[in-house]
């Protein structure tokens, strides 16, 4: 799944302290996101606990700004949390568990069962969330192509140029500036949600692929980007009003959170929409451009085979 | 009553109050806590801490603070009670039309008292709502499309039932139907805020308004489409006007989309309260200007004339409201008051 991506290969070992071992599922957790928020559900402050016995059984503890939540985006995290622990080969058996939710139990139960969620809930539910998932893959593609274009114009860089660059070209830009980088790395880590190539995709081909696209993987004009971009900002301000109010919601429910970490990703920069977010723009030391391993991107692509 | 630098007065109608009881000795079960727990995290995550109740009188504030928080310190000068039944989360109901309605007994020049329906309620229903309407003379409706119901947790504006009780509506009289984009329908594998089964009903009932309440947030892009193909959509600015505090860029840019697409003429205020309080509420909208680069890219403005209008009378035009006759009438009722203060 590509909320799970980029973990980085490990040992099959499982260490022997209890603290290391809960430390490893932390930061396979820490790369699960809120789909709605495009955010890391650690970095988000959800994640309460992380317990990992000596035989690999793993607990995680997680709650949810209201009771409220919808079911179905709870159950997508829940599951990707246990995913994520899962792929850990010395984790055994997952268990999650969702706190002070109206389907806390039904969640918790369903997910640690590695049930689907049509198996969890029955009638309640038509279909299983791929589609949902892959619906706001797209919203986080449209949200991060948005900041980043917006910034790269507001640069300076000319439409016509950008527009017919390549995913090869835009990685290997000669721009010394660390908040296009920042930008370009968590663009191009979305970039291949767009465009089946579900056969077998090779880094190469879609390295010659057009960089900036729209979601039908049509090219951009730069006669009409200027409408473009404002169309997708609606996107971003959705997910900016979520993320507001989510963070908000579980900072009065169950106190202080971890800081608005979205801040430096400039997608929530109201201000990067309007070409200055210098200030708001902090990238991160060694940050480069990663590529969704190759199994979790097959998974994408069989997903959209099937539901796109 | 606004009145501006200038000595320009402003009407205001809030479209969007409510006077509940979530007390402990109406509590049901847990869902009913939890319904008021989220409330009050909404109340104090998007409130100035000057302007930060008490969990137990947020539980139940009661009419003479409403009153006083809506006319008094606040600048309301009529409110529009929308009721929210949760009888399944409460003994006697959280804030329903029979309780909204000791306010307009009491203040009858203030308040509109609006109705609500339940399609899952069938023949009972709809004699229900014709009762409503012959009662408290009902202009408008709210409908909680998430309420829970035994085991059912919400229906769509599309399920069958629906249509029997908006052709009732149109029969009665009931032109404003108000519809709350909230939290889990079914089926919950559902977007949560889908506002498409508006866009169903809002072409099969050209002559009743359907008032978004909170715009679909956050599917503003989803909302701001469908108001664009309706004429009969309009958008309720409850819960996306406290934004105006925290997230000021964030509302400006909700704000201009709004005027862009839905249009001056289809916004109207409402405060949520006791969510929110029309006071500060209001301070801050009136001193509000749209970001130069804002209205630049999309070419709207929030011009005074606009702000008239979504404060006012907008909501004016909906429920049939002359505002100078209602200025008079409420100088006239409350001059006492002015005399004595």
């Amino acid at each position: 799944m590509s909320s799970i991506a980029r973990i980085a290969p490990v040992s099959s070992v499982s260490p022997t302290s209890a603290e290391e071992r809960a430390a490893r599922v932390w930061a396979c957790l820490a790369l699960v996101i809120d789909p709605e928020l495009d955010e890391s559900v650690t970095a988000l402050g959800f994640v309460t606990a992380v317990e990992v016995d000596a035989d690999g059984a793993t607990r995680i503890a997680f709650r949810l700004p209201t009771y409220w939540c919808a079911a179905n985006f709870s159950f997508l995290m829940a599951d990707d949390l246990r995913l994520a622990a899962a792929s850990l080969p010395w984790v055994t058996k997952v268990s999650v568990a969702l706190d002070e939710h109206m389907y806390g139990a039904e969640i918790s139960a369903g997910v640690s069962e590695g049930l689907s969620f049509q198996q969890c809930f029955g009638d309640e539910a038509t279909d299983d969330l791929a589609e949902l998932r892959l619906t706001f893959l797209i919203k986080a593609f449209e949200r991060r192509q948005e900041a980043l274009l917006s910034l790269m114009l507001a640069r300076g860089h000319t439409a016509e140029a950008l527009l017919i660059m390549s995913v090869q070209e835009l990685t290997t830009l000669d721009d010394s500036d660390e908040a296009v980088a920042r930008l370009v790395a968590r663009y191009v880590e979305r970039r291949f949600v767009i465009g089946a190539n579900a056969v077998e995709p090779t880094r190469t081909a879609d390295m010659a692929r057009l960089a900036f696209v729209d979601k039908h993987e049509r090219p951009l004009e730069p006669s009409t980007i200027g409408k473009y971009l404002r169309e997708l900002r609606r996107v971003g301000v959705n997910a900016e009003f979520n993320s507001a109010l989510c963070r908000g919601l579980l900072a009065v429910r169950y106190g202080a959170v971890p800081e608005d970490a979205s801040d430096s990703n400039g997608e929530s920069n109201s201000d990067s929409r309007h070409g200055a977010m210098d200030e708001a723009s902090r990238p991160e030391e060694g940050q480069r451009v990663r590529f969704i391993p190759t199994n979790t991107y097959r998974e994408m692509m069989s997903l959209k085979t099937r539901h796109g | 009553m606004y009145i501006t630098p200038d000595g320009e007065e402003i009407f205001i109608i809030d479209g969007h109050v409510h006077l509940w009881d979530a007390s402990k000795e109406n509590l049901k079960n847990v869902h009913g806590q939890q319904f008021i727990d989220c409330f009050y995290a909404y109340h104090k995550n998007l409130s100035p801490k000057e302007y930060l109740w008490a969990k137990d009188k947020f539980d139940k504030y009661g009419d003479e603070v409403m009153y006083d928080d809506l006319f008094v310190s606040g600048y309301d000068d009529m409110a529009i009670c929308q009721p929210t039944y949760l009888t399944d989360f409460y003994k006697n109901g959280f804030n329903t039309t029979e309780s909204n309605y000791v306010l307009k007994k009491k203040y009858p020049h203030r308040f509109l008292v609006n109705g609500a329906f339940d399609p899952r309620d069938g023949e009972a229903g709809l004699d229900r709502l014709t009762e409503l309407s012959e009662l408290y003379k009902i202009q408008g409706v709210k409908l909680y499309t998430a309420e829970w119901r035994g085991d059912s947790k919400g229906y769509k504006l599309s399920d069958p039932g629906v249509y029997r009780f908006l052709e009732r509506c149109e029969q009665l009289g009931i032109k404003n139907v108000h519809v709350h984009k909230g939290p889990t329908i079914l089926p919950l594998n559902r977007d949560a805020f889908d506002v498409a089964d508006v866009d169903d009903v809002a072409t099969s009932f050209q002559n009743l308004n359907f008032i978004v309440e909170h715009c679909g947030l956050p599917r503003l892009d989803d909302f701001c489409w469908i108001a664009t193909q309706e004429t009969n959509v309009y958008g309720g600015l409850a819960v996306v006007l406290p934004f105006i505090h925290t997230r000021p860029q964030y509302f400006a840019h909700v704000i201009s989309e709004l005027l862009f697409w839905v249009g001056e003429d289809k916004i109207l205020y409402g405060s949520d309260y006791g969510i929110w309080s029309p006071k500060w509420l209001i301070e801050k909208f009136m001193a509000f200007e749209l970001p130069e680069s804002v209205s630049k890219e999309t070419g709207v403005q929030l011009s005074l004339s606009v702000k008239k209008k979504i404060l006012g009378l907008n909501a004016a035009r909906l429920y049939d409201i002359d505002i100078d006759a209602q200025k008079a009438l409420l100088e006239e009722t409350y001059r006492p008051l002015a005399v004595l203060s």
